[in-house]
């Protein structure tokens, strides 16, 4: 579990050029969560996500990940970022080596394992991550910018993360590069229960399909936290954060106000086309 | 980790020496180095020691952003002086050391080792002057201005210019590339900070082949914008800003001039 208890954190304190980027932020993620972050440009999304692998030291506050104060000054980082793997944005730029098995290979290498068991992690981040083992001599900088990407993401969970967070997964891809990495995250979690999942989007229908609950930023603070149907239904308040909902809510909450009784909290066009396959049913009958 | 780099650092500000030209004041600074090697007798360092404090305090900068510029000299400034104190002979012999009878210190050695430290400290402290007080932009504008002239030997003045102008303007982009690619390899648990030396040096692949594929990246995407938006060079390309050279332009280089003439002359 993680737990966040009162994080702020402010850039170069004491100097002219302060700034608060964090504010009061306190919530807890339970374990196997799947869990979006949501915000406009600056909102400390990205600042707040470096402080949960102790990248970035709080200011003020606590930050508890299975019981384990990370903010403590004794704490073991490297355990720390051995369970809780971090991908950055464009991650296919921190590529480096001249295979892609050994840049795979470079976390379980750093940790200190056996040749048997780097070997197996990377295979089985791999095949994660949907890349093919014949891939795995090739230069990495000779792939295509999806299968990059996804090197870059097997490079993190070679390391085998109890809470895996990516920091705009999708950014920069075609759709077809998109669909099939958000596609991988759902069948990662189905896979391993227990993996905890946080990202940062700004697509809402990424967020709709792929999420449980939701954190939103405004600001350096926490402005909302609860599930994506709690959430989204408080549609006049994102908008005013510079956020969105998926275009199937906004289609949903306009029938709303022009008079239609439906539902507010469907955020999926699957479950919304169920609903109005029902209500076409109830026109035909009267 | 680049956060000491003084290169390019520039102070906004409002003095006399702000608001001079960009060219008179490169070109006053060469007079001023020139001068500096020149000149030999205490007294002629003692004038321009004032001189140099004179400036300093016209450029109203903070006394502390000079001195912070001479740290990373002292071990230059060290090894410089120590090596004339011992080398240089002439004169009467102050101390000789009891071990090693071939070792000594001469009037002549602590004469030159203290004037050395003295020109090399009021090189730096001019050179930063200009840089601290001149925009980088100003800086290369000026140079590019004082180099037209060899344009008739083939020195390319604006490509030098402008390859300048980009190496500055890329120095925050890079070290902030540099700081997010430590953080993702750290993230996979990167050391950077033990081990010996090869152990260091091996453990900078993981960050320089990422940084300089991004250069390379960057440099590109550069040149691809300023082909579409037509830069072809320097020829006929005017500029939105003019440099004017005002008053205070011309008192400066009467002062240095007059100055520089009273130095050689004692």
């Amino acid at each position: 579990m993680i737990k966040v208890t009162n994080l702020s954190y402010i850039y170069q304190q004491g100097m002219p050029f302060e700034e608060t980027a964090l504010s009061d932020i306190s919530f807890e993620i339970p374990d196997g969560d799947f869990v979006a972050i949501i915000g406009h440009t600056g909102s400390g999304k990205s600042t707040l996500i470096q402080h949960l692998n102790a990248l970035i030291k709080p200011t003020k506050g606590k930050i508890e990940i299975n019981g384990v104060d990370i903010t403590a000054p004794d704490v073991d980082l490297r355990a720390v970022r051995r369970d809780v793997g971090l991908v950055f944005q464009y991650p296919e730029h921190q590529l480096f080596e001249e295979t892609v098995y050994k840049d795979i290979a470079f976390g379980p290498k750093n940790m200190g394992l056996s040749d048997d068991e780097i070997r197996q992690r990377v295979l089985d981040a791999m095949h994660f991550v949907g890349l093919s083992e014949d891939l795995l001599e090739k230069s990495p900088f000779e792939l295509s910018g999806g299968q990059k990407r996804r090197v870059a993401i097997a490079g993190v969970l070679s390391m085998r993360p109890k809470v895996l967070i990516l920091d705009e997964p999708t950014a920069g891809l075609d759709p077809k590069g998109r669909d099939e990495i958000l596609n991988q995250l759902v069948t990662l979690h189905k896979e391993n229960e227990n993996m905890t999942i946080i990202f940062v989007s700004h697509s809402m229908e990424d967020v709709a399909m792929l999420a449980n609950n939701v954190l939103v930023m405004n600001k350096g603070k926490l402005a909302m936290k609860g599930s994506v149907a709690d959430v989204f239904e408080r549609s006049a308040e994102l908008r005013e954060m510079g956020l969105d909902v998926p275009q199937i809510t906004e289609l949903t909450h306009r029938l709303i106000a022009a008079g239609v009784d439906i539902r507010p909290d469907i955020y999926t066009v699957k479950f919304a086309s169920e609903i109005f396959a029902e209500l076409l049913k109830e026109a035909e009958n009267v | 980790m680049f956060k000491d780099i003084t290169i390019g650092q520039y102070i906004e500000g409002n003095s006399f020496i702000h608001k001079m030209d960009a060219r008179v004041k490169i070109l006053l600074s060469l007079i001023y180095i020139v001068i500096l090697f020149l000149i030999s007798t205490p007294v002629a360092y003692a004038l321009v020691f004032l001189l140099t404090a004179f400036l300093v305090w016209l450029s109203k900068l903070p006394v502390k952003y000079i001195i912070k510029g001479l740290k990373p000299m002292l071990y230059i400034l060290i090894f410089t002086s120590i090596l004339n104190l011992f080398m240089t002979g002439g004169g009467d012999v102050l101390w000789t050391c009891p071990f090693l009878p071939s070792l000594k210190i001469t009037e002549q050695g602590l004469k030159t080792a203290i004037l050395m430290v003295l020109r090399l400290s009021l090189l730096v402290v001019v050179t930063s002057l200009l840089t601290l007080t001149t925009s980088p932009l100003m800086l290369t504008d000026g140079i590019e201005k004082l180099l037209k002239p060899f344009e008739i030997i083939k020195v390319p003045a604006h490509e030098i210019a402008m390859m300048m102008t980009i190496a500055i303007r890329f120095i925050p982009t890079l070290s902030e590339e540099t700081e997010k690619i430590i953080k993702a390899q750290t993230a996979r648990g990167a050391d950077f900070e033990s081990g010996n030396i090869l152990k260091r040096a091996k453990a900078m692949i993981p960050l320089l082949v990422p940084l300089f594929i991004s250069a390379f990246r960057r440099a590109d995407d550069l040149a691809v914008a300023m082909d579409s938006r037509c830069y072809h060079g320097g020829k006929n390309r005017t500029r939105m800003k003019q440099m004017k050279m005002t008053w205070r332009d011309g008192v400066a280089a009467i002062v240095l001039v007059l100055a520089s003439v009273l130095l050689l002359a004692i």
